[in-house]
Formats: C-alpha cells, structure tokens, sequence
C-alpha cells in the first residue's frame, strides 16, 4: 500500500495575503487581489492587470531583518518570507535535528534585478552585488541560509508554470526514499517586465480580470507569490507526534511533447499527469472530491485541461475550480500556492469560488464551481501545466 | 533496488569529444579567457531551418541526447533529466536588452519563449515525442547531480527502465562581459595547459552539452554503474575531510579503495583550496584527475567529469593530459568525483566499473 508523505507546516505570500490565515480568509470570500500594476514602471501598466503583493522590498527586508549590503532579488525575499512561516508552522524549533533538505523552484530568479541594473552593471559598481543573484539556484541558497540549512541537499526545479509542483513531487521521492527526514519544498516568482513583456508578445495577457473556463476569457493575469511546504518522514512524525496537515498521496508529470509553448488541443500531457498521479495514490477518477485546476484562462490552457478532465473523469467531473481569479497565475510558485489552498480545503472542507465566471465554453459543458461550498473532502487533485509541454498533477488526502 | 548503470555517454565540449570513438587523443590547448566549444556538424543531426532557429545551448543539448540515444540504440526513453545553471542565458539577454533598448515595444515571441530554463528538455522531448517524465534543475554547480540523483532515484525503484540524463549551459555575451567586472572570470589570457598551475583569481568560463542514458538495465558495452552521488548547498573546507570518509563509509568504502579521483579545480586560487585539501590530505597517494582545464568552468562542467570518468572506466585508461599527480592504478574500478564551485555547492559522485 502506497503511504502518503505527511505535510506538516506550510507558509505563503500572494497578492491576496502575506500569510495562511490572510489568503484562506481571501479566499472565502471571494475577494480577488487582482489589481493595477503599482511597483514596476511599465508602458502597459494600462493594458494589464496583476496580482502583486503589498510589500516593497524594503518592507520585506525589514522583515527578514537584512542589512542594506543584502543582495536579495524579490524572488528570494519572498521565498525567504514563505519558507520560514512554513518551517514555523511545522514547528521546527531546531532545524538541525533531521536531515532537512530544500527542494524550491522559481522561473523568474533574479531576473528582477537583471533587467533593472543590465547596462548599470557595466558602469555602477555598487549594483555589481546582485550579478551573483541572477541565477535560478542563488534564491534557493539564500532561502536555505535563512532556514539555517546547512551542508544539506538544496536544489532547484525550473520547469516554467508547472516548476512548484514538481519540487513537492522530488520532495516526496527524498522522503520515500530515505535520502531526507524532512524537508522544504515549493517555489517563489516575483513580478518582472521579462515576463510582462514575454507573455505579452504571446498575446495570452488578459486586460482584465482573468476569467478561466468561461466561453469569453481574454487570456491570464500575471502574479506574484511564493508558499512552501514542510514535509516529514513517518518517523520524525511518530517520533515528535506531530500534527500532520494533509499527505501528499500521489504525483505524476508527463510532456505533451506537442509544442514548445502551447498545449495539445486533446490534453495529451495533462491526461497523463493526472492518470500517472492516480496510479501513484492508488485511487480511482472518482475518489477525487475536488480539483484545484490550473486554468490560466488562456484560450488554449482552459480547453486542453477541460478536455484532459473529460478524458479523465468522464461524465462524473468532481467540483472543481480555478484559484488564478485571485492571485493571478505565479508561474513556477503556482503549483506551490495552490498546494497550499489544495491543503486549506481539505482541513476546511471547503471549495473555492471560481471567481468571473459566467458562460460554459462552447467545446463542452463544464462548469466550474462558482459558490465557496462546504462539502467532506478527502482528496484534492492539483493541476499545474507548463511551457515546454510540462504537465504535472499532485493528490493531497486527508488520511495516509 | 535495482543497480544503475550508464548506457551511453555524450559530450559537446571545448575539447573534441563528440565522436565516442575517440578519447582526448588530441588536446586543445585554448589561450583565453573564455572557451568555445568544439562544434560537432549539427546539420548531421537537426534540419539547418530548425537549427538556425536554436540558440547555441539548444542545439548542444538536442545534438548530445541525440548522440547518447544512438549510442544506447534508443529511439526513446522513459524519462528527460536536464540540468543548468544559467539555463538558455543567450535568449534571455536578448530578450532583456531589446525589452530595455525598445523601451518594452516592438518585441517579437521567440527569445521569450527559448529563454525559459526548461527548452532544452522541452526540445528533446518534441523531438523524440517523449511524453513521459520532464524535469530540469537549476541549481548552479550541483544542477547536473540534481539531474542525476533523480534519475537514479526512478531508475533503482524501477519507476522507468531508461533515463536521458543530461547537463547543458551555454556562454552569453553580456554574462561573460559582467562575470569579468567581479573577477569570476580571470583577468588575464591562460593556456588550458598552464590553467591548474594560477595563482590569480577567478575561472576560465566555457559551455557545453554532457548527456548520458541511464538504465536498470546492462548492455554489452555499458560504460559504468552509478554509485551514490551527494550533494550539500554549503561545505566548510574544514568540515570537507570529515563528511568525505563519512560519506565513503556509507558506501561501504575506505580512501584505499579509490582508484581514480577526479576534481572540479578550476584554476581560481581562491576557490581551488578546498580540492588541495584532498589532493594534498586524504587523496595524497591516490591517483588524481582534474577536467576544467579541459572543458573550462560552467555550471554544469560536473557533467564533463562524469564523462571523462565513465570512458576512464570502460577504456581503463588515464590519459596523460588530465593526470594531476603521478600516482598511478592498474585496475580502474572505483572513481570518486568531486565538484564545488567558489566554495558552494559541493558534490561527490561515485561510479563504479561495471
């Protein structure tokens, strides 16, 4: 029998909170954090719309207690932030007494910071500090500093929108495989004009609030956040009698090997992650109770995934739902932020709104669940789904 | 748990190492700062159209799992595994510096699209129409071993049969031209042959493409069996000694037991110290190899060394050229591999002859 890998702590910043309780609370009551750009000057500041958190840098600094000197790309305060409240909630008072890896994800990096002091670099010494945060792994280090990780496993997963996920997914493998106690996983991307910029030439961006599954979705809002989670061998539960949260029960990830950014129109990629995570939980279609989704509200996301869930499921779609009304779609801490509300729901019993929706797209009749709903759940199934095909799917259950 | 063992090896690098038939017969000794890499003829393998539209990095990674499938008599596998540091460096600056120049206008999809980390993996399994398992890590010196240890992770609880396991980075213009303004990359010219003998600051940087099939299952001219690999984010030099013999006594070994070690030093004489621990203390009679004088340094260059001590070990030879002391083997069996760069991001390798 496949035993779910426990999941004691977790922590998360987004644009509709700067911590759990702020984004459950949000997230009940339908309140969106989708809003105007204010803390990146952009000429389509206009056009767009996003989910970026409250904080400046300097605030979050403040917070981590970090001296001026710190060479700190936003994707690493935020991951910095995320990660401690998690380790805090998993109350970890020595960080040291297992072995305690870090397994975080990010697309962005530092690039924050690159596309700010790119030419600077050249003549302003004092910016030269952030050249060594650029890469994707430095906010991964710095995290692992701030948790006290040392001489540890501590890496970093970028696979674009789908990266968070797939860290929670290795994170598993390390505990069943008795490489690792406990540890760390989940992701952090910040807001940058890179991505502004890119996924605007892709035309996906939404000017308004975005709207998944609905039959008129414009394309995606972007967001920033970061949320971790804690996870924690059988034994360093037994041995601590810990309070476990939820389990991870299973996990898949599959290419839809279809196109380099767009997905296969039949949800090739999707279809497997979602049978592959199943099989590794050992359950049927129809154990799910809830699907967070990842509807983007892209034209294309929504209806690949849409027609992957029918593949799946067949006529007996469990209630499900898009969280990207609220925070804005995260990119690689997507998956993380989602897991985290995959947890919520199940210690709630609770199913999120899909906030904007109003028409059934035209290629099948799937509705989302548009009312906050109390009902038993026992398993939620998340769905994250990137460029370069990369799909993946994790199970969170109540029990083992 | 089934055993792990390297099917097939591939490597694009500053050296001629592409065609498997040859082992560093003849050396190239670069005299720069920074290393291009010895091309193989793409054309042999990608339609120009395609390749034109792929950035260097790109077209070594897709060049390289395709040398490595070939060699295992592949057409597919289960699973892709990349790792890199920088990721795809040369479309991000592109696409950074013309968001910048044309004030956010005008900008056309493709750099956006290549520069995200995962393409390499992305491109490979479109070109293979792999649709099984796809990840890429990305973190710095240790995002080949990342790469590595979930494959063999997969593999020894026989979750999939056949792994593409594979490092890539490739050299960006304006990264070269910043990594030089904080002395990452040395000031001045150095012969690759000259290179492990600096006493000046920083690295010769280089790129490269060094992919590997890894399977649970043994062919007649396997390379080599994957032992353990560890990683750790953080290693004090005076820790290193301590955690080495605790990590060869896991492994049911002694230091006596190495045959071959091979080391990441790169020429820095800041950084370098820490393998003159080993060479110069527990390694002292060991024989020792080091690569980047080679390959030059990048994020994945770890991936050169585990190519260079999987042909090591089927060939049963140390060439003269990476030989750093004059301790010699009769029989090539164990080979430790050791890697960090500017002091973080430490890892050790064990391969084993089969």
């Amino acid at each position: 029998m496949n035993k779910g890998v426990a999941i004691t702590g977790m922590g998360i910043i987004s644009a509709i909170g700067n911590n759990v309780e702020e984004n459950y609370n949000a997230l009940i009551s339908g309140k969106t954090g989708v809003s105007k750009i204010s803390k990146i000057t952009t000429i389509h500041k206009d056009a767009i719309k996003v989910g970026e958190i409250d904080l400046t840098n300097a605030q979050l600094e403040e917070q981590l207690g970090l001296t001026p000197e710190n060479n700190y790309s936003r994707t690493a305060l935020l991951g910095a932030i995320a990660a401690k409240q998690a380790v805090a909630n998993a109350q970890i008072t020595d960080i040291k007494d297992y072995r305690t890896g870090l397994v975080s994800s990010t697309s962005v990096g530092g690039m924050d910071m690159t596309e700010k002091y790119f030419y600077q670099y050249l003549e302003d010494e004092a910016v030269q500090k952030y050249i060594e945060g650029h890469h994707a792994g430095d906010s991964t280090q710095k995290i692992a500093q701030q948790l006290g990780i040392e001489q540890s496993l501590v890496t970093t997963i970028s696979t674009a929108c789908s990266s968070a996920a797939n860290a929670i997914m290795f994170g598993a493998r390390l505990i069943k495989s008795g490489k690792l106690d406990r540890v760390i996983v989940g992701g952090s991307d910040c807001l940058s004009k890179f991505t502004i910029n890119g996924f605007k030439t892709l035309m996906i961006l939404s000017d308004t609030d975005n709207t998944p599954f609905d039959e008129n979705r414009k394309g995606l809002n972007l967001g920033e956040a970061a949320a971790f989670l804690v996870l924690e061998s059988e034994e360093v539960v037994r041995a601590g009698n810990k309070k476990v949260l939820a389990y991870v029960k299973g996990y898949g990830n599959a290419n839809d090997a279809h196109h380099q950014t767009a997905s296969s129109e039949n949800g090739d990629g999707a279809t497997l992650a979602m049978e592959k995570a199943l099989k590794v939980a050992e359950m049927r279609p129809e154990d799910i109770d809830y699907i967070n989704a990842h509807g983007t509200a892209t034209s294309n996301n929504d209806l690949s995934e849409g027609r992957a869930f029918l593949r799946i499921f067949g006529n007996k779609i469990p209630d499900f739902s898009s969280t990207k009304p609220y925070t804005g779609h995260t990119l690689a801490a997507a998956g993380g932020i989602e897991a985290v509300y995959a947890v919520l729901a199940i210690q709630n019993n609770t199913i999120y709104p899909n906030l904007n929706f109003e028409t059934p797209m035209k290629e099948f009749n799937l509705v989302p669940q548009t009312q906050t709903k109390e009902k038993e759940l026992n398993t939620v199934l998340s769905n994250s789904l990137g460029f370069g095909g990369n799909c993946s799917t994790v199970i969170f259950s109540k029990k083992s | 748990m089934s055993k792990v063992y390297i099917n097939s090896v591939a490597s694009i690098s500053a050296q001629r190492t592409f065609d498997n038939s040859e082992f560093l017969e003849a050396f190239i000794d670069h005299d720069d700062t920074v290393m291009s890499v010895i091309d193989p003829n793409y054309k042999e393998y990608i339609p120009p159209a395609a390749a034109r539209r792929m950035a260097k990095g790109i077209k070594m990674g897709v060049v390289a799992s395709k040398i490595a499938l070939q060699e295992a008599k592949l057409e597919n596998v289960d699973a892709i595994i990349t790792g890199t540091g920088f990721g795809c460096t040369v479309d991000s600056e592109k696409f950074v510096s013309a968001l910048i120049d044309n004030d956010e206008q005008y900008l056309t999809p493709t750099s956006f699209i290549q520069s995200t980390h995962n393409t390499v993996g992305g491109q490979i399994a479109l070109g293979l129409g792999c649709k099984g398992y796809n990840f890429t890590y990305v973190h710095a010196s240790i995002s080949f071993e990342s790469a590595l240890l979930d494959a063999q992770l997969q593999l020894e609880n026989d979750e999939a049969s056949s792994i593409l396991v594979g490092g890539v980075d490739e050299s960006g213009d304006h990264t070269v031209k910043i990594h030089r303004l904080i002395n990452h990359i040395k000031k001045e010219k150095i012969k690759s042959s000259e290179l492990l003998k600096s006493k000046t600051e920083g690295a010769i940087f280089s790129e490269g493409a060094n992919f590997f099939v890894l399977s649970n299952s043994k062919q007649n001219d396997t390379y080599a069996t994957l032992g353990a690999i560890v990683t750790y984010n953080t290693l004090a030099k005076e820790n290193l000694n301590q955690v080495l013999e605790d990590f060869l006594k896991e492994n049911n070994l002694d230091v006596g037991n190495i045959d071959v070690v091979v080391m990441g030093n790169n020429g820095d004489v800041t950084f370098d110290s820490w393998y003159h621990e080993l060479s110069k203390g527990l390694f002292k009679n060991t024989a020792q190899v080091a690569f980047k004088h080679l390959c030059g340094e990048f994020y994945t260059a770890s991936g050169f060394g585990t190519w260079l001590a999987a042909k090591m070990i089927k060939t049963q030879k140390i060439p003269e050229i990476v030989k750093l002391n004059k301790e010699t083997t009769t029989q090539i069996n164990t080979v430790l591999l050791y890697n960090q760069y500017r002091g973080e991001n430490h890892s050790f390798t064990l391969l084993y002859r089969c």
